[in-house]
């Protein structure tokens, strides 16, 4: 037919997340850079030899063939770009990902083309699979996806009175999406305690490259007081905790896992492992 | 009720609507199978009534290793030629029946009834994890084969549970993956290959 579309595309994506479709079939949720969010299905995905199923794992980075569809798109050829192999096998690294991932997901809609979270989205990926500041790189994430869907915190006067604000504790208000100053806390309710440098903190996680912000190395306590502080902010964004929340608290003081090992080695060797104190023990 | 159910008779709209529920019924096969009972010799449909009944009255999850069985505890459980000091643990009552087909493997097991995904906000306490560890209490279990399905979910759940039990001093192992049978090479994906090469054997 003249005029149409060409029936086949490319794209690079990030999966999201699968779901079942029938019997062999999944739904895979895909980010992708000129496209935003789209659900495409990947036929025989389930069967054991399918050619496909490695390369569309959860959080894997793929190069996808995709064939327009009456309803969705078909997904016909894939292959890995980046499987981020670190994230997939710790614990902490990995709740951490789908965490990063769910949180895209969430805040995104269908077919809403937005380049700087795809980047974002890979970078955080990266940042997880090699960084040993992975609630720093989680920090980053979410107050930069915010920042991209139009939700950056007012960090540099209050948001009620418009004065710049001074060296002093303020609050935080999620409903005003921004820093209150200590001459407006009074008319205002739901307000956060935002300490001197957690306020610098964020600031720099708003304004410089994660590479810079990465030298900074805060305390667990500066650490925990942002976490809160944003994590709250995502809950009044979205009116409820993102799901995987659970997890990577369930997670959270189990320690750093060291690197897989075979099952020649005996247990008196993992129980150690165990044991020692967690390496990447940054949070709280 | 749907719509082409509440033309029929009430007991011939009620039976298309009980099979409306079934996964991957439409509201066609419904009737198809509605209109196949009503042509079947009443014995026949009994049988089928019957069987319903008895799979549901008789069939529970065993005490021990939670998989679905008309003995409590399962016939796995009691066996005498079982080797009780592994138990290999399965998301669902399928992967036994799969495991089972080897005739390979002489352990125990312990059903799961899920998988954790985060994402879905189904976590170990929406599985059958404290039924697991309490039966590594008493020390006379030495390993645990991790048999979840090799995909970050998972991953993500054999790791969770060797956390959990390798303090137990238990060892914990998971199933070795690498290419399947019929796969292709050029099609495999890096995860898959990486692990082969570290799994490989002398031929």
């Amino acid at each position: 037919m003249p005029g149409r579309a060409p029936r086949i595309y490319r794209t690079e994506a990030v999966v999201l997340k699968q779901r079942r479709l029938g019997e062999a079939d999944r739904i895979i949720t895909l980010y992708t850079p000129q496209l935003g969010k789209i659900d495409a299905v990947a036929k025989g995905i389930r069967r054991q030899t399918s050619r496909k199923a490695g390369h569309l794992e959860q959080l894997t980075l793929t190069s996808l063939l995709l064939a327009h569809g009456q309803n969705l798109d078909l997904i016909t050829q894939s292959e890995t770009v980046e499987s981020f192999l670190p994230v997939r096998e710790d614990l902490q690294r990995l709740a951490s990902g789908l965490y990063v991932a769910e949180l895209v997901d969430r805040f995104t809609e269908l077919r809403s083309e937005n380049y700087a979270v795809f980047r974002l989205l890979v970078e955080t990926m990266q940042r997880l699979a090699v960084s040993d500041t992975r609630e720093l790189a989680v920090r980053y994430f979410e107050l930069h996806l915010l920042s991209h869907l139009g939700y950056r915190p007012q960090l540099r006067q209050c948001v009620v009175c418009r004065n710049a604000l001074e060296p002093v504790a303020n609050s935080f208000s999620a409903a005003l999406g921004g820093v209150v100053c200590p001459e407006c806390r009074h008319a205002n309710i739901g307000l956060w305690r935002l300490s001197v440098p957690a306020l610098k903190v964020l600031r720099l996680l708003d304004r410089n490259t994660f590479e810079d912000a990465e030298r900074l190395r805060p305390s667990t306590e500066l650490m925990t007081e942002i976490e809160t502080l944003l994590r709250g902010y995502v809950r009044h964004l979205l009116e409820k905790n993102p799901r995987s929340l659970d997890f990577v608290e369930a997670v959270r003081h189990a320690g750093a896992r060291e690197p897989r090992r075979t099952a020649t080695q005996t247990a008196d060797d993992d129980v150690a492992s165990v044991v020692a104190p967690p390496a990447g023990a940054a949070s709280q | 009720m749907s719509e082409a159910g509440s033309l029929a008779a009430a007991p011939v709209a009620r039976l298309i609507d009980e099979f409306h529920k079934l996964p991957g019924v439409g509201p066609k096969t419904a009737q198809r199978l509605a209109y196949f009972i009503l042509r079947t010799s009443a014995d026949e449909a009994h049988a089928l009534a019957q069987a319903i009944i008895d799979v549901k009255d008789q069939i529970t999850f065993c005490s021990s290793c939670q998989n679905m069985t008309d003995v409590d505890p399962c016939s796995i459980c009691r066996s005498e030629k079982r080797d009780r000091t592994v138990i290999c643990v399965v998301e669902e009552p399928l992967d036994i029946l799969a495991l089972e087909r080897t005739r390979f493997y002489r352990g125990l097991y312990h059903v799961l009834h899920g998988v954790i995904s985060p994402m879905d906000g189904i976590g170990p306490d929406d599985l059958k994890v404290r039924e697991l560890i309490h039966r590594l209490r008493d020390g006379s279990v030495r390993e645990v084969i991790m048999a979840t399905n090799p995909n970050v979910e998972g991953d993500a759940t054999a790791m969770y549970l060797d956390r959990l039990i390798t303090p137990l001093n238990v060892r914990v192992t998971r199933l070795a993956r690498g290419l399947a049978m019929g796969a292709d090479l050029e099609y495999a994906d890096e995860v898959t290959l990486t692990r082969a090469i570290e799994g490989r054997q002398l031929v």
